[in-house]
């Protein structure tokens, strides 16, 4: 189950948007969000800012999470996030899950993949950079 | 030289889009628009924000932000409302915006080609001189059955 700080990955803009922690998958959350109003760009498909912002925040949260696993306290902040876009998002539950590629001292570099049906062919994924300051 | 362009108003896509969906809910509004690049307006809101009790809005409006006015300038660029699909879209946050600020996202479409569409441009939160993000994307047309008007 997720715990107190596990939770505070979700911040006040995900939840906005209906962001959710749908499992754990040993220690890295898989978000989920589901297609209504809110996440719609052109009819009956996502926004392409929403599920960049579905991506970004599972980067935050793997990261979020490997860090309170570490006992290490930081104050998370974006230094760049590149977004590719795969196929089109449907209106069905998207689902998205990071990596961390590497954890610096001062910064982590993240992979996120986006999915709805199948995980092995990701609707998007996006690579970010993440400044980690001190608390 | 007159401009025998067929015209798109950013100004009415953007009511249009905003009157509903994902724009709609973050409350997009038109700010400014030249003939290769568009500008828009997300207004500061509480629930919008990276932190709770912060007062810094979060990245992820703002990547909506500048994917939204990306699409415009290219179809101003094109002069033409047809499909298009993000491929992908860079954001570089070179600092946060300040407390409380709405932020202001200008995207200018610099080529276009037969299939695809460049764009870069920049995140400001009052002053366009110090920009809080930079961007560039990718875009291609896509031939579709499905309405135009929303790139997603």
């Amino acid at each position: 189950m997720a715990e107190a700080g596990h939770i505070d990955a979700l911040t006040p803009y995900a939840r906005s948007l209906g962001i959710l922690v749908d499992r754990w998958d040993g220690d890295i959350p898989v978000l989920r969000v589901e297609f209504d109003a809110t996440v719609e760009g052109r009819p009956e498909h996502y926004h392409g800012g929403a599920t960049g912002g579905l991506l970004e925040t599972a980067g935050y949260g793997v990261l979020r999470a490997e860090l309170d696993r570490l006992g290490r306290t930081a104050v998370l902040k974006p230094i760049n996030i590149t977004v590719q876009y795969l196929s089109a998002g449907k209106s069905r539950t998207s689902y998205a899950k990071g990596r961390i590629t590497k954890l610096g001292r001062r910064s982590a570099n993240i992979t996120v993949e986006a999915w709805q049906d199948d995980p092995a062919r990701p609707i998007a994924t996006a690579v970010m950079n993440v400044l980690m300051a001190d608390a | 030289m007159t401009d025998t362009r067929p015209s798109f108003d950013p100004r009415r896509a953007v009511q249009l889009m905003s009157s509903r969906g994902h724009s709609g809910w973050l409350g997009m509004r038109y700010s400014a628009h030249g003939d290769d690049w568009v500008e828009l307006e997300l207004p500061w809101r509480q629930d919008l924000l990276a932190e709770a009790g912060g007062k810094v809005l979060a990245s992820g409006p703002i990547l909506s932000l500048m994917d939204m006015a990306s699409g415009m300038a290219i179809w101003r660029a094109m002069a033409d409302f047809s499909a298009i699909a993000t491929l992908d879209l860079r954001v570089d946050y070179v600092r946060p915006a300040r407390e409380g600020a709405n932020v202001f996202g200008r995207s200018q479409c610099y080529r276009v080609t037969r299939s695809a569409a460049f764009v870069r441009g920049f995140a400001h939160d009052g002053d366009a001189d110090d920009p809080v993000a930079h961007i560039q994307g990718a875009f291609m047309k896509i031939a579709s059955s499905v309405p135009v008007g929303w790139n997603g």
